[in-house]
């Protein structure tokens, strides 16, 4: 590799370099570039006025609120079960334990419309879930509690959004720790570390890095959800419209320059979360290799 | 923690251990093991939280497909509308994975192979669509090939792009555009260019090279590529919900021709039409499975999981 890029950089064995990089540039432009630039071309031609009384109206301000919370709220539920789910599958037997691990992938592989018309069917009031919630369940004649509505509420957008974001944090954090020295936990354990004190301090350190790219990717993907949380929510303007379906409405109210004020919005907000993502990347990488390998 | 004196050791101590699994390395010591109760206490955390959100929406979407029996639910599958919904996924599908499929093999040859500056600015905008909206990913086209769009006029003129089929394909395109790239791009990377090298040397064309050399050792990780990129293909639902004219029999795809029984409260066809989708989804899971299965045991590298994904470079 050295002396490829010194001595002998002019010379390519390899044929094909100009042909495939062309047309990787040419369909990457077609494809993604030019289409996203004119989301960009079109904001520029509104006014301030316009851009702000779209992008600030209160209905967009109480979508991104819904939107930012619920993202986080159930990225941090993932962060935490995501995390246990991850442990349990590398370090303990149990039986079915392929199953879960091929399982965990689902909300990758399942149509984000399907998950959504399920969700909303099983967390609804007489549903499969949603029944142990509601007024007429069994827990709540015995116990008094008092009756939580899951389905076509914010809570339905929360439930959602964790379904989708499950998998991110298990498939980041999962390598991390089957790669883990055992040898460094012995260490600690004959220096007099107890199980907690080596967990706490030896082994959430080095899985820090990956939880927190598995959290950012769960919560930049449940920013942009739309499936699966149009059918489990009542998309009622101020309470529980997420800014996907704000968009998705005033397209089809065409009022294409407000959907594409609102876009340009959420597009410089993930663009933001992906350049955090590779920073964070670039950090656990960085972590790995000084600490472990 | 470790101080500079025991890397040594440790080094050639875990590589003599990383022969024996992972799994007997932990399970037999004590000391780096929990009690067994908290151990039984964690699988019962994961187990339950994977049974609310995983197992339990899995179950009752065949529970309700077959609400209504066998019968009613063949007759909502058979639905020349649902069929029709079939054929355009089918199409879409069809078109947009081989495209991705060439685009990912041409860039993963130009990023892997050789050297050249901005890889990585190449590398983070391949990734682009994943951190786009699928809302979003719809509304770019209806900018450009809109009636009110750039080109809205001569297309409306001579070829209908939005509300048609065209506009699904290229929305689709676009979801699904890093998925092949994503998976190839670090398998390549990781597998180097001597081999290649070497064929070229011994007097091997390009093509020659890249069909008897390259081709037989990322196969498996195009496969990968493919199931992965297919499964989103047919299912996706945001980008095509904006882009289609949502005209039965013409511009629904399966997930559009569920959502429109769905809201017509017809719960029981919106299922049985949903049950495709999900048996897809399993077989895609399956297949995906054996396919890391099969990779493991020949080269012992691992895939990509997407969309998380080992950055590349």
């Amino acid at each position: 590799m050295a002396t490829r890029q010194t001595g002998a950089k002019k010379i390519r064995v390899l044929p094909g370099f100009k042909l495939t990089l062309g047309y990787t540039l040419l369909y990457l432009s077609l494809i993604v570039l030019i289409p996203l630039a004119a989301a960009f071309v079109k904001t520029s031609t509104l006014s301030w006025t316009q851009f702000s009384h779209d992008v600030f109206s209160p209905q967009a301000m109480a979508s991104y609120r819904l939107s930012f919370g619920a993202s986080l709220l159930a990225a941090l539920v993932n962060a935490v079960f995501g995390l246990i789910v991850a442990w349990v599958l590398v370090r303990y037997n149990f039986f079915g334990k392929k199953i879960v691990d091929a399982l965990v992938d689902l909300p990758f592989a399942l149509p984000t419309a399907v998950a959504g018309i399920t969700l909303a069917t099983i967390y609804a009031e007489n549903g499969w879930i949603g029944r142990f919630f509601s007024s007429s369940g069994d827990w709540h004649l015995y116990f008094h509690l008092p009756a939580i509505k899951i389905s076509f509420t914010r809570l339905g957008v929360f439930v959602a959004l964790t379904f989708i974001g499950l998998p991110f944090i298990v498939r980041t954090v999962q390598p991390v720790l089957e790669d883990f020295d055992s040898e460094i936990e012995e260490a600690a354990a004959s220096l007099g570390a107890n199980r907690w004190q080596a967990f706490w301090r030896i082994i959430f350190p080095t899985v820090t890095p990956a939880l927190l790219t598995g959290f950012a990717l769960a919560f930049a993907r449940a920013l942009g959800e739309y499936g699966s949380v149009v059918f489990i929510s009542s998309n009622i303007p101020m309470k529980t419209q997420i800014t996907p379906l704000l968009i998705m409405t005033k397209l089809e109210e065409f009022d294409y320059a407000g959907a594409t004020a609102l876009a340009v919005v959420m597009l410089v907000i993930s663009f933001v979360l992906l350049l955090a993502v590779n920073l964070l990347q670039w950090w656990a990488s960085r972590y790995n290799t000084s600490n472990l390998s | 923690m470790v101080g500079e004196p025991l890397q040594h050791e440790q080094f050639i101590m875990t590589s003599a251990a990383t022969t024996l699994p992972i799994r007997s390395r932990f399970v037999h010591h004590r000391s780096t093991n929990e009690p067994p109760l908290v151990r039984r206490l964690l699988i019962a955390v994961a187990l339950t939280f994977i049974a609310l959100f995983l197992v339990i929406p899995l179950v009752s979407v065949f529970a309700q497909a077959f609400a209504k029996g066998l019968h009613f639910y063949f007759q909502s599958i058979r639905d020349p509308l649902a069929l029709s919904a079939v054929k355009l996924t089918l199409i879409a599908a069809g078109i947009s994975v081989p495209l991705n499929c060439i685009f990912g093999i041409c860039a993963a040859w130009a990023i892997a192979k050789f050297d050249f500056r901005g890889k990585n600015i190449l590398l983070t905008l391949v990734d682009l669509p994943f951190s786009v909206s699928p809302v979003i990913s719809g509304l770019i086209y209806v900018l450009i090939f809109g009636a009110q769009g750039w080109f809205g006029s001569w297309f409306s003129d001579n070829m209908k792009i939005i509300f048609a089929v065209p506009g699904i394909v290229l929305a689709t395109i676009f979801v699904t555009f890093p998925f092949i790239a994503r998976e190839l791009i670090p398998l390549m990377q990781a597998q180097g260019r001597t081999e290649e090298e070497a064929a070229r040397v011994l007097g091997a064309s390009g093509w020659q090279t890249f069909r008897r050399v390259t081709l037989p050792n990322i196969k498996w990780g195009l496969l990968y590529g493919v199931i992965l990129c297919n499964a989103r293909a047919m299912g996706e639902f945001g980008a095509v919900s904006v882009v289609s004219g949502h005209i039965r029999g013409q511009t629904n795809t399966i997930p559009l021709h569920v959502e429109i029984l769905y809201n017509e409260y017809n719960f029981t066809g919106a299922f049985a039409v949903a049950s495709l989708l999900t048996f897809l989804a399993l077989i895609t899971l399956a297949l995906k499975t054996w396919v890391e299965y099969r990779n493991t045991e020949l080269s012992g590298t691992a895939f990509a999981p997407l969309p998380v994904g080992k950055k590349a470079g």
